[in-house]
């Protein structure tokens, strides 16, 4: 298994959700990636967006703007 | 052979259409089951699309929008939800059974039913719209276009009449989504309900419906969503709330490819394509002995669709003959619009329906109208 690494984690209700955020990221130059839900944390939809730790502000004001569920900092 | 049945599907598609869906088979997952590159492919085709069909509705956004197999499931949605309680509805002669049969349900749960007539033209009466809505009126369905005579109802003023009287107002879209401009907004509409296969050109197994956000709807059906797997009960988020089961992700790509090429071409230039094609063919055999056009051709703005009989002939044994003897496919009968027939005085005879594609030519319309002047010789 690869190394564990701290990441940023958006989680999100739906799917829809997910990939609009994933959209939104694209566009912002965010180099995140949508993931399985790791199972430390619960969410409603099995995607997660999960960026590099570096890019938290970027990623959390992003989330802000759109309709999200949580933002984690956690190491996976 | 000459198709011109494209109110019943269509049958001349954008190539790209085609070409979408056969990617699709070939490399799309399931969307939403899975965050691999295949699944997340799937996901991101079906959120563009809804995302486009948003724009194009300008709807309340991409969330608001939810796929259903076709326009029938997207009424039934509709209707079934809305006439859970035993509430006031109408629709018109104009409609289609997709809309009457599942209202017809709601009156025998105990739901009033009021149809508003359509006259020998086949047009209702909006003045009779707002008599029904000022005795009170919870649910208002009708049709954009009839699918017999290709009359337009005004859906502006419909939708301002509806919301003024705080009516909810589905609109079937199921003949103009994508070729005829639907504003929800600026309409006033509720919802929209919209098939994929007939003039937004996207394959069969395609539809789905645009709701206004706030307004909310229960589920046909329930079970697998891709979210929330330890609830109970089916996720309450839209527009997973109203999708259960895996959609037809290869038909919506092929629905995606549709609505970019009418981006691309431009809904009111193909819009206008069809429409000279409808009349160059009405002005050929509209003089024609023996034939009777129903419908009204006084507004220029019209569906592509002409119904007509020649004589006293069962509409069944015309269309046959143009397809045996000249290639010419049309749709006999009743066109599942019963009321619409009846208004017309063609309950036993049915109609011929001609529908037109804007990817016909002028030469195909013009054997259409040869192969009526040498039936009509006949007469």
């Amino acid at each position: 298994m690869r190394p564990l690494e701290k990441k940023v984690l958006v989680t999100f209700e739906t799917t829809t959700s997910a990939m609009a955020f994933e959209e939104e990221a694209k566009k912002a130059g965010l180099n995140g990636r949508l993931i399985p839900v790791p199972k430390q944390i619960t969410a409603g939809c099995g995607l997660s967006y999960c960026a590099p730790v570096r890019e938290k502000d970027r990623t959390r004001q992003l989330a802000e703007k759109m309709i999200h569920q949580r933002i984690y900092e956690l190491m996976i | 052979m000459i198709y011109l049945d494209s109110a019943a599907t269509s049958y001349y598609r954008p190539k790209e259409v085609a070409q979408a869906v056969y990617d699709a088979i070939l490399t799309m997952g399931n969307a939403g089951r899975g965050a691999h590159e295949t699944a997340l492919l799937s996901a991101r085709v079906i959120y563009e699309t809804r995302s486009l069909l948003n724009e194009l509705f300008h709807g309340d956004g991409p969330q608001q929008t939810v796929f259903t197999s076709n326009g029938t499931e997207a009424l039934n949605l509709a209707i079934c939800s809305l006439t859970e309680r035993p509430v006031r509805t109408a629709a018109t002669a104009m409609d289609h059974n997709s809309v009457l049969r599942p209202l017809y349900q709601a009156q025998r749960r105990g739901c009033r039913l009021d149809i508003l007539p359509a006259d020998r033209k086949g047009n209702i009466s909006l003045d009779a719209l707002e008599r029904l809505l000022k005795r009170g009126l919870d649910l208002f369905v009708c049709t954009h276009a009839s699918n017999v005579t290709g009359n337009v109802n005004n859906i502006r003023r419909i939708g301002h009449l509806c919301r003024s009287f705080g009516t909810v107002f589905v609109l079937d879209a199921s003949q103009t989504a994508g070729i005829f401009p639907i504003d929800m907004q600026r309409d006033e509409i509720d919802i929209v309900c919209f098939t994929g296969h007939k003039s937004l050109m996207g394959p069969q197994g395609t539809g789905g419906i645009c709701i206004r956000e706030g307004l909310k709807l229960s589920p046909l059906k329930t079970g697998g969503s891709g979210i929330q797997s330890f609830s109970k009960t089916h996720p309450a988020q839209m527009p997973e709330a109203l999708e259960a089961g895996t959609l037809n992700g290869h038909g919506i790509a092929g629905l995606r490819a549709a609505l970019l090429y009418l981006k691309e071409q431009g809904s009111d230039r193909l819009r206008k394509r069809e429409q000279g094609l409808m009349r160059r063919f009405v002005e050929g055999v509209g003089n024609l002995p023996g034939i009777q056009i129903y419908g009204d051709f006084s507004s220029p703005e019209r569906g592509a669709t002409v119904a007509l009989n020649i004589g006293a002939y069962d509409s069944a044994a015309v269309s046959d003959e143009l397809a045996q003897c000249y290639g010419i496919q049309t749709r006999p009968g009743a066109h599942c619009a019963p009321l619409m027939h009846e208004a017309l005085g063609t309950r036993e005879q049915g109609a011929v329906r001609f529908s037109f594609s804007h990817f016909l030519t002028e030469e195909q319309i013009d054997s259409a109208v040869r192969a009526l002047e040498e039936m009509t010789k006949e007469l």
